[in-house]
């Protein structure tokens, strides 16, 4: 029988410990995968995880993918310690990417020092007003930001659709469903010539820390822990619930927009319906990979990237679906959250007490597992 | 509007409301438990492709249905293990059962995309589906709308009028005294988690069984999260998650209504309709918090371990 006892204090090892046994977890569990479909394992897991940044070129791809996460999770980090549950990172996204291709195709080929800022600009404000609707909703009417916010991923989606079939499409673009090429100066500038990694990398560094520190050192970053773990509490104490339910949702909106737009002045360069592989979805496992610290979500942002990396890889070295990607990211948050029951719990294997024998009016202790 | 059209419309609405109506009973008596199980649109994904698998590998829609609701089932445990047995934050473990069942479907599905089946056809009553408007409207679909009318019936009657029902609401209401009453508390939320995973998986079945007999990614198109949003816009109870789940799909088969009609809108704009009526229920329900919170299952979201 399988007991889980409560710590008297929370495991601090187990804390930085678990991410790591639920990468090998996910490891153990990829080598099983590939043996079921007859491939070899060492193989897969290879192709999977090293030869995507087996070169410089893989690495600065890694980059590229890790920056959308990055900027995503710093901003929900600011929402989950606050428990505010936004799931919206991936609307969020794409209302971003929108918002910066509308300006973008405003300006045209002017140029000007103020132009590439200004398009972000529009990203952040896109994002930031699409998270505002979910902040509007639970402050005034009590809604669960979870649903409202799921819901707004769907209407934001279908609104890019519209946009990229309708008022954004490229007249010259052959019919397909995006927007014209931005012009020059509407481009993020390259951090490594020959590579495609932009400056987006340092925008989601910066968010990262930026967000360490405002729960290390600013008091509304107080009041959103204190809001958080007892909101009792933060209501006792006199802190501003709505503000920092709002604060939160901006922020949050406002980084993954900047995400957004930073997708669409990045590698791409234009407004496709498929901008996003999941970015916003797959922040949510960097957040609680990342142990909501800068630091934690910058190695969890790359190692999620990987994931994106490594599913391309499969298509293309081993013909497996890409698909594989998001497998690979389920296991990686399933592994996660059982090895975090371990903060809080330590098994005890147990025999059977005289005790559990008893006929039903004894209260059950423990669970099977 | 011509009366033929109207049958047209509210038979489409039947159709379209099943699969709402059979994950939403599922997640209905999972909350009633006090478990909140995000999982719903990863369960359903799991339970259209492994439904449309075995359909494809036997040729049985029987084999189809059942698999499916054995994968939904599969799935559910993977959640209650987190949920109930690690005591896992409910909202992370369900969120990572979606994106797991989200990416495992796709992976399964991959060799399935494009492959065709003999899903269910419609089954006219005999007699019933003579009545005028009616008949149509409601006695001749196929076998998996009768199942569904059926499950209701057996969660009404279950919840209101069975000691079995009784002890669930129990413990969903105070996890605490249900246990010094002796009740197996993690047991019975096992059990509730599991109906609700394979009432998921018969939702995904019809999808890929029924509704469209054919698999593609991400089929489910946001049903399991607008289950959710059903569940609490049915404030816990059964009557109003079959109103709200014919009304949920009457909005998502709008936009072919519309389309009838000859409104020149963008499909890409219509196809918003049932989440957008989803985000306006929810505000009209939420707007008042003490009427949610009388109806809202007391442990909700909270895992229980018991002492000891």
């Amino acid at each position: 029988m399988l007991l889980l006892e409560r710590r008297q204090v929370n495991s601090r090892l187990m804390q930085y410990a678990s991410p790591i046994l639920a990468l090998v977890l996910t490891l153990i569990t990829g080598f099983l995968i590939f043996l079921g479909l007859d491939r070899d394992p060492v193989e897969g897991l290879r192709h999977f995880f090293i030869t995507p940044i087996s070169d410089a070129i893989g690495w600065a791809e890694l980059g590229l993918k890790a920056a959308p996460l990055l900027l995503c999770a710093a901003g929900l980090t600011v929402c989950y310690r606050a428990k505010l549950w936004n799931i919206g990172a991936e609307g969020h996204f794409l209302m971003g990417a929108v918002g910066a291709t509308i300006v973008a195709l405003q300006i045209g080929e002017s140029s000007g020092f103020w132009v590439l800022p200004l398009v972000l600009l529009a990203g952040i404000v896109f994002g930031a007003l699409w998270s505002a609707i979910a902040a509007f909703l639970k402050t005034h009417f009590h809604c669960n930001e979870i649903l409202t916010t799921i819901m707004l991923n769907y209407i934001a989606l279908n609104l890019l659709l519209f946009c990229v079939h309708g008022p954004l499409k490229d007249p010259y673009g052959f019919s397909f469903p995006q927007s014209a090429m931005f012009g020059d100066s509407a481009l993020l500038p390259m951090l490594i010539p020959g590579t495609r990694l932009h400056i987006g990398l340092l925008f989601a560094v910066l968010a990262a820390v930026a967000v360490g520190v405002l729960f290390a050192r600013t008091f509304i970053g107080f009041q959103l822990k204190v809001l958080g773990e007892d909101e009792q509490a933060a209501q006792f104490a006199g802190f501003p619930r709505k503000r920092l339910i709002w604060f939160a949702f901006l922020v949050a909106g406002g980084l993954a927009g900047l995400a957004g737009a930073s997708e669409v002045t990045g590698p791409i360069g234009q407004l496709v319906p498929q901008v996003s592989p999941g970015y916003g979805y797959t922040a949510i496992i960097v957040v609680f990979m990342g142990r909501m610290k800068a630091v934690g979500l910058i190695l969890a942002s790359a190692l999620l990237a990987l994931t994106f990396l490594g599913g391309e890889m499969m298509q293309i070295a081993m013909n497996l679906p890409k698909a594989m990607t998001g497998l690979f990211q389920g296991l990686l948050l399933f592994y996660l959250l059982a090895c975090d029951a371990f903060i809080h719990y330590r098994v005890r294997l147990k025999h059977k007490p005289v005790a559990e024998s008893r006929p039903a009016s004894t209260p059950v202790a423990t669970q099977e597992s | 509007m011509e009366l033929d059209m109207i049958v047209n419309i509210l038979s489409a609405t039947v159709v379209a409301g099943t699969p709402l109506l059979m994950v939403a009973l599922g997640e209905l008596i999972c909350e009633r438990s006090g478990v909140l199980n995000l999982g719903q649109e990863g369960m359903m994904l799991i339970g259209a492709v492994a439904g449309f698998a075995a359909v494809f590998a036997t040729g049985s829609l029987l084999a189809g249905v059942i698999v499916g609701m054995l994968a939904g089932v599969a799935m559910s445990l993977l959640f209650g293990f987190m949920a109930i047995t690690l005591a896992a934050n409910q909202y992370a473990a369900g969120l990572a059962l979606t994106i797991f069942g989200t990416g495992l479907s796709a992976f399964i599905g991959a060799d399935y995309v494009g492959k065709t089946i003999d899903g269910f056809t419609k089954i006219a009553i005999p007699g019933l589906s003579d009545i005028p408007v009616l008949g149509p409207v409601l006695f001749n679909h196929d076998l998996l709308v009768y199942v569904s009318l059926g499950l209701f019936v057996a969660v009404y009657v279950f919840l209101r009028h069975s000691r079995g029902g009784l002890l669930l609401r129990a413990v969903g209401e105070s996890p605490e005294s249900a246990n010094a009453n002796g009740l197996p508390v993690l047991l019975i939320r096992y059990l509730a988690v599991s109906f609700g995973g394979a009432l998921a998986g018969l939702a995904g079945a019809y999808l890929s069984l029924a509704y469209t007999p054919l698999w593609t990614e991400g089929m489910t198109a946001g049903r399991g999260w607008i289950a959710l949003a059903l569940v609490v816009f049915a404030t816990w109870r059964p009557v109003r998650v079959l109103l709200g789940a014919y009304l949920f799909g009457l909005a998502s088969i709008l936009h072919l209504v519309l389309q009838g009609f000859g409104w020149d809108i963008s499909p890409e704009l219509l196809a918003m309709l049932p989440y957008v009526v989803t985000v306006v229920v929810l505000v009209l329900l939420s707007a008042n918090p003490t009427r949610t919170r009388l109806h809202t299952p007391l442990s909700i979201g909270q895992p229980y371990r018991p002492n000891r």
